[in-house]
């Protein structure tokens, strides 16, 4: 394999030294016959095939039926880079969750004069109707997943932090389930910590939320949308692993002081929803009225403490882009500590002085719209035309506080099966950190990687596809 | 188990069974439409069994002549009618789309190869398909889903409920075909033992797969008598009246016993079966058959009513 | 001042329907301006549950039907003792923060249409006090838009009921609220009762005003239709962005039916005679 370019961290080599993590797959890669490589990548195709793994990625859009490609070569981190990651990703979901809890109660962030209260309160995602309202064991975001870079040995960068319902989690099992039908052998050269016990461990965090009323074993229930919604395939995947009912707004109802499930046997009582849609959908009579998804009087069985929603209503208040530049500050703020997760740095176009350096030099930065998600409306400056850095020079003066800019960011490279080989190419990665009575992160995380050559975009709607991603056990 | 789920499998149940039922129901037609026209020019075959599916003037407004063509049309393929055999396999293979993870995937392999095959034969040109390639394929493919269920499914509440689905369906069906064969396609009574009326009988055994189960049992002459007696009565033929109610209490019975609660299907079920279990022939004939059929049919939608209140809406009054 | 309140809401579906569900927002809330002495609301058949006081400061219920309904009645009734606060807002008791109430809806949304009428009414204001200037929105707002029942719907925006310079207190409001929102001023949609007099615009005893955030003051009533601020004849219920989230009663049937609404609200002062009206 060729020496690693030097503008980008190259996470298998160093030089040409083949880093100790990799050492066993460069081995497996080269002794790999190419007629088996090509076998084993339509083998995986099919296992996904059959399996009916088949949606996009949160807010990516795109054609549900939409295979994601699996790039058979997994990314490693080793326990010590993990270490690291699991206690800056655990401290990002304590904090994202004490600012929620904060911002719908006291608000003493605002007080404080750390976050400015108009970002807060006027925000689209910040909902009225929670104020005053403390889920149990107050927690908001039951499910962050947070969306990270690499661009140096020990340099990672939080992209954006996913407070709703972050979507994916089927895939990292599901890599994991496949690279071990597919290539045992390799669980048994590495020492790979298992993910398996995301199912449990989720299922442990939604039972340890349920509302004081509720005696004995709770009742959980995953709410979806319905089958034609693009995570569809995840929401079923979930209730299977956890055993748990997969309902619609109309096999729920509400009486009385609780929510319940229609049966067979009757009615049920439901303790615990986690429901992957969205907040203005989930009740007719708070929210949207003309929403056939949700359930009528749910909210009001909620904030009366019969159910508990995960994650509450109004936790994308702490997930959007204009709040993200403040998370260090919630960190060092409600838990005393130093931010072991750093931003990516971000220009705030509502800022003059921030505006003037963003239309200066918009042909290095990459630009985002506020409220918009998964590179829809974004500008990559080094990769745009001139008709397009101008499109978006009109758009940041027009409404400035629409848009931030970021620095486009040199990400980390792994190895990828390629048509001549492996090549390197850029990663990103987004865990699954699970906060209930305990926060808990499963060793391991959904990598995605840009597949065309030179490409920053991981997006699975543009070109992107996904990789097992291991971590060795001590 | 959500009621939605329970509703979605009773109904895949119950769409492949139809489709079987229309399947046999043009098959009927188009041998009836081989036979002499001995009612003056009037009789019509076709109408009478489009009478009898309740779809004749959705298919006047649409076809107008009635043609076999036309038929085959408009009861295999026709997507705007709910019962053409194309609409209910289509039907049942979204239902079982739906509780695809509630699946064996064997039986979402036959619901789903049925619904391919079916667009194949949509897509093949129509004269290379003869109407007994149609009725052959059909009862092949519900074949298919039905041992699928039975051989793969576990035994639990999802499994009565979808059995629950072809029984109560099937009862239907067979009261269904019965009193087309006697209300609507005999010209008159008069006819009632001719040789039309004979050919008639044989016709509708042919279609329900019982034209020599019938011989075998009966040994001898087919008689309006026997027929009713071995599609009403008999409790070895799997689609007569009294079987598929017996069936229907068998299941009704594993859900009650499964839930420890029982239901007021049962009993009408139960009523029901002893009803037919006490039933003569000629008893039968005496109320008159047609009006033994359609009181059937009732008690039989009455039972079906009770299971949607009681187990399908999940909130039992 | 002590209110008698009677506020029936009948709803008659013409085909029957399968379940009903209602949140209430029906209670009038302790305040400087209104004490309660007596509060009840019956609803017939119905399950009541999950009641909790949300954050701005409104008891809110359930109420459930299991069908098949073909009528359903919902009656508020009580004594409530008033004072006159001019209009101010004291001793509520709410968490929701003012700035929350800095934006539209689809209701109240802005448009060039309404910043220009919020500027032209506050020309040459710049130095006048919050309350003057919101004041000033008030009476713009009487000024330029005419009482006239049956001109608007509930679905009138209000740029739409501006721009059409008629409507009732629900249009009112709304392009009340606009219009501090222009001047970037909290309002809110506030939903209540009132005891006519002869000279009040529009003499609907089930009223609606807004409340506009007065720095320095907190929340102050302004009632545009009528060309004032509540006083001891009005009581107040709830608030939300604008009517539909304001509204006291939010309902949803599941069947496919047309209803028809027939609502009732009399207002008495039990020291005097009754007065009553009804609106279809």
């Amino acid at each position: 394999m060729a020496q690693a370019d030097q503008n980008f961290f190259n996470e298998m080599l160093n030089g040409t030294d083949v880093r100790a993590a990799y050492e066993n797959l460069d081995r497996w890669q080269a002794n790999m016959p190419s007629d088996l490589r090509s076998l084993k990548q339509h083998e995986a195709e099919q296992l996904f095939r059959r399996v009916g793994i088949t949606f996009a990625v949160y807010g990516e859009g795109g054609d549900p039926e939409r295979l994601i490609p699996f790039d058979m070569f997994p990314r490693v981190f080793t326990a010590d880079e993990w270490r690291k990651l699991e206690r800056g990703i655990k401290q990002r979901a304590a904090a994202l969750n004490a600012f929620l809890a904060d911002v719908y109660d006291g608000r003493e962030i605002i007080r404080a004069g750390k976050i400015p209260e108009h970002i807060v309160t006027r925000n689209e995602a910040f909902e009225k109707a929670m104020v005053g309202i403390r889920p149990p064991m107050n927690i908001w975001s039951h499910i962050v997943g947070i969306d990270l870079v690499r661009t140096g040995r020990d340099q990672f960068y939080v992209l954006e932090d996913n407070c709703r319902t972050p979507s994916g989690v089927s895939y990292m099992l599901q890599n994991r389930e496949i690279m071990m039908r597919m290539f045992p052998q390799l669980f048994v050269e590495n020492r790979i910590a298992p993910v398996d016990g995301y199912a449990s461990a989720l299922w442990r965090t939604l039972a340890s939320v349920a509302p004081k009323k509720c005696e004995g074993e709770p009742n959980i229930v995953i709410l979806t949308p319905g089958q034609f919604n693009s995570a569809y395939y995840e929401h079923s995947f979930l209730a299977d692993l956890m055993g748990v009912e997969l309902v619609e707004g109309q096999d729920l109802f509400v009486e009385g002081d609780f929510c319940w499930m229609k049966t067979t046997e009757g009615p049920q009582k439901v303790d615990v929803i986690y429901r992957r849609i969205d907040d203005a959908f989930l009740d007719p009579l708070c929210f949207r009225p003309d929403s056939m998804l949700g359930i009528p009087g749910l909210m009001n069985v909620y904030r009366s403490g019969g159910v508990t929603i995960c994650s509450a209503p109004g936790a994308g208040v702490a997930d959007d882009k204009a709040i993200y530049t403040f998370v260090p500050e919630m960190v060092r703020f409600y838990l005393g500590e130093a931010p072991i997760l750093e931003n990516v740095p971000t220009y705030q176009c509502a800022k003059t002085d921030d505006c003037k350096y963003v239309l200066e030099n918009l042909e290095e930065l990459v630009v985002k719209e506020v409220h918009g998600s998964g590179g829809y409306g974004m500008l990559v400056g080094p990769k745009a035309d001139k008709a397009m850095i101008e499109l978006f020079r009109d758009k940041i003066r027009a409404r400035p506080q629409n848009y931030i800019a970021q620095p486009t960011l040199a990400l980390s490279t792994v190895p990828t099966f390629v048509e001549e080989g492996i090549a390197p190419r850029h990663v990103d990665l987004r865990p699954y950190c699970l906060v209930g009575e305990k926060i808990e992160l499963v060793p391991g995380g959904l990598t995605r990687v840009a597949l065309n050559e030179g490409s920053l975009v991981v997006n699975s709607s543009q070109g992107g596809g996904v990789k097992d991603t291991w971590v060795l056990a001590e | 188990m959500l009621s939605r789920t329970a509703s979605h499998l009773y109904w895949m149940a119950r769409y492949i069974e139809r489709a079987e039922t229309t399947a046999r129901l043009l098959q009927v037609g188009a041998r009836n439409a081989l036979l002499p026209d001995i009612g003056g020019g009037f009789r019509n075959d076709w109408e009478a069994i489009l009478q009898a599916s309740g779809s004749l003037e959705m298919f006047r407004e649409k076809y107008g002549e009635t043609k076999q063509r036309n038929l085959e049309t408009f009861l295999f393929f026709d997507a705007e009618n709910p019962a053409s055999v194309r609409s209910c396999i289509e039907l049942a293979r979204e239902n079982a789309r739906v509780v695809r993870t509630g699946l064996t995937s064997q039986t979402w392999d036959a619901m789903n190869t049925a619904f391919q095959e079916m667009k194949e034969l949509h897509r093949t040109e129509r004269s290379k398909l003869s109407l007994t390639d149609l009725a052959e394929w059909t009862s092949r493919a519900c074949a298919q889903a039905r041992g699928s269920i039975h051989a793969t499914q576990l035994r639990n509440d999802g499994y009565h409920f979808m059995n629950l689905g072809f029984t109560l369906e099937r009862a239907d069906n067979t009261a269904r075909m019965l009193d087309v064969k006697y209300y609507v396609l005999l010209p008159s009574l008069s006819y009632v033992g001719s040789g039309l009326d004979q050919t008639q009988w044989v016709t509708l055994l042919r279609s329900m797969s019982a034209h020599r189960a019938f011989n075998w049992t009966y040994r001898g002459e087919i008689t309006a008598a026997r027929i009713a007696h071995f599609l009403i009565l008999n409790r070895q033929f799997p689609r007569s009246l009294l079987t598929a109610v017996e069936d229907t209490l068998d299941h009704l019975d594993h859900l009650a016993r499964g839930y420890k609660n029982p239901s007021r299907a049962q009993s009408a079920a139960r009523s029901l079966l002893a009803e037919l279990a006490e039933a003569e022939v000629e008893h039968i004939f005496d109320e008159g058959l047609h009006e033994f059929l359609t009181r059937f049919m009732g008690q039989n939608a009455g039972i079906a009513n009770i299971v949607q209140e009681t187990y399908l809406t999940g909130e039992p009054a | 001042m002590k209110l008698r309140v009677r506020h029936v809401s009948r709803y008659v579906f013409d085909a029957p329907v399968k379940r009903l569900a209602q949140s209430h927002r029906l209670w009038p809330a302790e305040t400087q301006g209104q004490s309660v002495i007596q509060w009840s609301v019956e609803t017939e058949n119905a399950v009541t549950g999950s009641g909790f006081r949300d954050g701005a400061g409104d008891w809110t219920q359930t109420v459930t039907v299991k069908g098949p309904v073909s009528e359903f009645t919902v009656t508020a009734e009580g004594l409530v003792e008033t004072s006159d606060t001019s209009g101010v807002l004291r001793g509520h008791r709410e968490r929701v923060p003012a700035s929350a109430y800095l934006t539209g809806t689809r209701i109240t949304g802005l448009t060039a249409e309404l910043r220009m009428a919020a500027e032209a009414a506050l020309e040459g204001m710049d130095a006048a006090s919050p309350l003057d200037r919101a004041h000033a929105l008030a009476r713009y707002v009487s000024d330029h838009v005419v009482f006239a029942p049956n001109r608007t719907e509930p679905a009138t925006t209000a740029a739409e009921a501006l721009e059409g310079g008629e409507g009732v207190c629900q249009d009112h409001t709304h392009v009340l609220i606009a219009l501090a929102h222009a001047a970037d001023i909290p309002a809110r949609y506030v939903t209540g009762y009132m005891l006519s007099t002869e000279d009040s615009q529009g003499a609907e005893a089930s009223h609606a005003w807004a409340e506009l955030h007065v720095h320095g003051l907190g929340w102050v009533g302004f009632d545009a239709a009528n060309r004032c601020c509540p006083n001891e004849y009005y009581i107040r219920l709830g608030s939300g962005y604008d009517a539909s989230d304001a509204a006291p009663i939010r309902g949803i049937v599941d069947g496919a039916t047309q209803e028809t609404l027939d609502v009732s609200v009399a207002v008495t002062d039990s020291a005097r005679q009754s007065q009553s009206q009804r609106q279809q």
